[in-house]
């Protein structure tokens, strides 16, 4: 029998995003509320001044929420229901279950993201070129909160732990570190600590090209290199080490 | 002849439990194969093993000549499986369930919706196919997961307890199920209800402590056991002389007499004469694998020996 693999990644988008967001549409207005409620308070606390950091701020939490949340679902498909299991005793690809959860997360995050797009366009107006540097920006978070996910997703047996590694990763990485603030609002020496955070390098590319930070181009370069060679690094490692069935 | 061959099959966790030790046997891949064996036997250790998900320590496993450790991926071709524990998914129903489950095996998007319709209309699950899967019963979520390796194309289905924690009406209705599957499949069922397994069970393997104790069809293994009947007395009768067998005493005080045949009708009319109450008659699963079970966990492991019926051996 010939197996479609495009079927493969579908089946996976349906579960995880279309039948969810279908049967408990309730999900939907949780995921828009997330990123919108924190660009609500920096825009009214700082009277407007911060709406371009904050919009970018939520692209950045949605981005990094998505990685975040694959971690959860696949932990709760693989222990609550056995579906794991179930699919690793069958012709099912590992790769394209993979790819077609990641995909679902974005495809669950595409309201709030489409909100914050407009709201982007609206405020920030970038150009074709900057438009194109903050997808790369993103893409390469979602890239790294993708991993990070899947990783902590193949080690947890259990999903309250999971649902808890979850929220507190997305709270240390997106409301703590200086993602919906400029970086220039931390003092010294607890700067440094920011950048032990992928999202801080995230945000200042973003800020940069949005023209809300000022920075070198030496930085700039550092950032990109960074989380480029971070996300890179995190697919090697999770591609060597993540676990499809037991030893 | 289509054949399971497993060879001094054991495993081990953690370098010291040892789960599955020297299982060795060779049973028909057809019909319905019927693993019993109290928890912690290695049930769901074995079928994990022969279902691809875990690797062994040591030894071999085959089913119809694919080897299941070095050929795990021409074997996921054929083979379906509904864990212990599986739950259908609470969020989706049991039409969504079957038709991702089948592009997961990589059939397109229309062929799976067409065999899932088919699968749940011949389970009569067509009324429940677009009910979310938290709404229904106990008993129809198995049928749905049921339904869902059904309208694979695997013609090995693995069922780990699929009937454990349903009420006797659903069990028995999933018993239907089961010979329906298994008109063109081979199934491996694991159970700890032997009536189950008497019921379905074409050929039947006993666990005891990670060790097969025995393999073959029912008859073949009551014809196995030391003593074929069973006199049964109210509590608190006075126990008859007993020349060969075994009496016993249960938890509500019933003292039950395990002897052959001969000695069972001359225990019987001693009975009569005295005008006692009791019952006589052949020894059930329970009885046996209680007989098989408890010689195995008292260290006198016995070894499944070849039979002639059905092409088992061990």
């Amino acid at each position: 029998m010939r197996r479609s693999h495009s079927s493969q990644v579908l089946a996976s988008i349906l579960v995880n995003a279309v039948y969810e967001m279908k049967n408990y549409p309730i999900n939907l207005v949780n995921t828009v509320l997330s990123p919108l409620s924190f660009l609500v308070v920096i825009d009214f606390v700082s009277k407007g001044a911060l709406i371009g950091q904050a919009i970018e701020g939520g692209l950045i939490m949605s981005m990094f929420q998505s990685g975040m949340s694959l971690q959860g679902d696949i932990s709760h498909l693989k222990n609550d229901f056995k579906l794991q299991d179930m699919l690793v005793s069958s012709p099912a690809s590992p790769a394209a279950y993979v790819i077609g959860m990641a995909a679902s997360e974005i495809i669950y995050n595409l309201p709030a993201l489409g909100i914050l797009i407009v709201l982007m366009g609206v405020y920030v107006h970038p150009g074709a070129f900057q438009a194109i540097e903050l997808g790369a920006a993103l893409f390469l978070m979602f890239l790294t909160s993708i991993t990070i996910g899947f990783m902590f997703a193949t080690l947890s047996s259990d999903i309250v732990q999971s649902f808890a590694w979850s929220r507190l990763l997305t709270t240390i990485f997106t409301a703590i570190t200086p993602v919906y603030y400029p970086i220039t609002y931390i003092p010294f020496p607890f700067r440094y600590l920011a950048y032990l955070s992928p999202t801080t390098y995230v945000a200042e590319i973003m800020q940069s090209v949005a023209g809300s930070l000022n920075l070198s181009e030496g930085a700039v370069i550092t950032d990109w290199a960074i989380i480029g060679g971070l996300a890179a690094v995190l697919l090697v490692v999770v591609s060597r080490n993540a676990r499809w069935k037991e030893a | 002849m289509d054949q399971l061959v497993t060879e001094k099959l054991s495993k081990t966790y953690g370098g010291s439990s040892m789960a599955l030790q020297d299982v060795s046997f060779s049973a028909p891949s057809s019909g319905i194969l019927a693993l019993i064996g109290r928890n912690g036997a290695g049930k769901t250790t074995l079928v994990r093993i022969l279902a691809t998900e875990l690797a062994p320590t040591s030894g071999s496993a085959s089913i119809n000549g694919i080897d299941v450790v070095r050929e795990d991926k021409r074997l996921r071709e054929r083979i379906a499986i509904v864990p212990q524990e599986a739950r259908t998914i609470s969020w989706m129903t049991p039409k969504q369930s079957t038709l991702t489950y089948l592009m997961w095996r990589g059939f397109e998007y229309s062929e799976a919706k067409k065999r899932a319709e088919e699968s749940l209309a011949r389970l009569k699950l067509d009324k429940y196919a677009d009910t979310l899967n938290r709404k229904l019963s106990g008993g129809t979520k198995r049928k749905a997961l049921a339904a869902m390796v059904l309208a694979s194309e695997a013609d090995i289905i693995f069922l780990d307890e699929p009937t454990t924690g349903l009420d006797p009406i659903s069990r028995r209705d999933f018993w239907e199920i089961l010979r329906e599957l298994a008109k063109d499949r081979f199934i491996f069922l694991t159970t700890h209800y032997l009536e189950e397994a008497e019921q379905l069970a074409d050929t039947l393997a006993v666990l005891g402590g990670g060790r097969l104790v025995a393999v073959g069809t029912v008859p073949s293994i009551r014809g196995r056991i030391r003593y074929q009947y069973s006199v049964n007395l109210p509590a608190g009768s006075p126990v008859p002389e007993v020349a060969q067998g075994e009496v016993t005493t249960g938890k509500n005080g019933e003292i039950q007499i395990l002897t052959n045949e001969d000695e069972a009708f001359a225990i019987s009319k001693r009975l009569s004469v005295a005008g006692s109450r009791f019952s006589i008659r052949p020894v059930s699963l329970d009885d046996i694998f209680f007989q098989l079970v408890g010689e195995s966990t008292q260290g006198e492991h016995e070894v499944p020996t070849p039979g002639a019926d059905g092409g088992w051996s061990a």
